[in-house]
């Protein structure tokens, strides 16, 4: 969690320690969705993790655009190595935050080149017209009112389900009779909307918030953790403006940055809109029908 | 026992209902409920602990910028109040959402004695949640040492 500002990202039980200055990526499973989400108020950033999670995304939580863009690799001209691991999704990001807005990473972010594709969510709690269209016509995906709920971020998921849903894939049964020839190949299949299990939780899912009372019977009650005294924790703040909590509080030492694995076992198998790997479906796809159609041409002359 | 776990859950369901209809609580509180789950059997408590963490940090922000001597930075105590409202929204802390409306408002009309008052009524709020919420833990402690379950309150 990311109580003491940076980037929070848990990678199933593990934490990683990595300084603001180098901040690296595991190699990410792609067949997971990545969200990148950006909020100074470290409430929202929790709950908007969980739902993301609940969701079966995995989620990168920041507290600043300027750590977003850090994140991304936007900060500096020069490209970041670690650039190819990077996947994100989806871009989920408050307006009004202290430094750079929503509205100005928005605008960066659709400015870059690497980056440009992917779909940036604003969230803000004030319903405001101006803001909203603005937001819009910079090539915001949508625009979502605070509090988030359940409901919108499953329909944020569904964005996300352009991607080719591969089905047995190779293992089409040869039809008897002659079929059509088709010179082009076909169209993916239509996308489906994601089934989303609500109980993410089949294994035991990683920390998403101090302290480590998800792993194993709790060290802290619900009540032990609430009653924290009042009077400590004003001198214990520290001076990160941003999504720090005070010591005093039960919560322990925590690394800047980790990732969190959603584990999604239950979920179909996506493709990735990957250029690439359409590439791919496509040729597998020829290569099918061309099958077929020797198949049949040989058939046809025996 | 089972009529203590009965009575309990009994005592917890009005206890919760009365805080829904005294407007402490709304039905972003029963949003948050929903994503607590066996994986994670204390994720309420932790946003809410998270919640007061950040009610003691920004109280004391306006506190401080209305305690200027010279000219108060209403902005300042207005980025704080935004803040406050924000988190309050997300916990479902229906009261404090409310008077933060009120407060911003203040702030914007630059109405030095207002905010005052309000930032008063803003610290007694978010207390007097805290205190009505820990009772609401006890309750939940106390259902499940009594071998109940505890209930889900359906607030219509």
């Amino acid at each position: 969690m990311a109580r003491d500002g940076g980037v929070s990202c848990l990678r199933s039980s593990e934490t990683m320690s990595v300084g603001i200055g180098k901040m690296e990526s595991p190699p990410l499973d792609l067949d997971e969705v990545h969200v990148l989400a950006v909020d100074d108020s470290l409430v929202d950033r929790i709950v908007i993790e969980r739902l993301l999670r609940i969701t079966s995304c995995k989620v990168t939580a920041v507290d600043s655009g300027w750590r977003a863009l850090e994140f991304l690799g936007l900060d500096n001209e020069k490209a970041s190595a670690e650039l190819d691991r990077l996947k994100v999704d989806l871009i989920i990001t408050d307006y009004c935050m202290p430094g750079m807005t929503g509205y100005e990473l928005l605008k960066k972010i659709k400015e870059s080149s690497s980056f440009r594709q992917v779909p940036v969510v604003i969230m803000s709690s004030e319903n405001v017209l101006t803001r909203i269209d603005r937001c819009l016509e910079e090539g915001a995906e949508d625009f979502l009112l605070k509090p988030v709920k359940l409901a919108d971020v499953k329909r944020l998921r569904s964005y996300l389900t352009r991607d080719v849903k591969l089905p047995n894939g190779n293992k089409r049964k040869l039809p008897e009779d002659s079929i059509p020839v088709h010179t082009s190949p076909p169209p993916p299949p239509p996308p489906s909307p994601l089934t989303v299990s609500p109980d993410s939780s089949d294994s035991s899912p990683p920390l998403t918030v101090s302290p480590e009372s998800s792993d194993s019977s709790p060290t802290l009650s619900p009540v032990e953790i609430f009653s924290s005294p009042l009077s400590s924790l004003l001198d214990d703040e520290d001076d990160d403006v941003l999504s720090s909590s005070p010591e005093s509080s039960p919560m322990p030492e925590e690394s800047p940055v980790r990732r969190q694995k959603m584990g999604s076992p239950g979920l179909s198998y996506y493709i990735k809109l990957g250029s690439s790997k359409l590439l791919i479906n496509m040729i597998a796809t020829c290569v099918n029908k061309f099958f077929k159609i020797t198949t049949c041409v040989y058939l046809s002359h025996n | 026992m089972d009529s203590l776990a009965a009575q309990l859950q009994m005592q917890y369901r009005n206890y919760i209902l009365s805080l829904y209809q005294q407007g402490f609580l709304d039905d972003q509180f029963t949003e948050l409920k929903s994503l607590q789950d066996d994986g994670s059997p204390d994720f309420v408590a932790e946003v809410l602990s998270l919640f007061f963490d950040d009610c003691v940090k920004l109280v004391g922000n306006m506190a401080r910028a209305l305690d200027q001597t010279g000219t108060v930075d209403f902005s300042q105590v207005g980025a704080s109040v935004h803040q406050l409202k924000d988190s309050s929204s997300s916990v479902g802390a229906k009261r404090v959402k409310g008077l933060c409306i009120t407060f911003k408002e203040l702030c914007e009309a630059k109405n030095y004695e207002g905010c005052v008052r309000c930032l008063q009524q803003v610290d007694i709020e978010y207390k007097t949640l805290k205190a009505k919420l820990l009772d609401m833990f006890m309750f939940e402690k106390q259902i499940v040492q009594a071998g109940g379950i505890i209930p889900q309150v359906d607030i219509n």
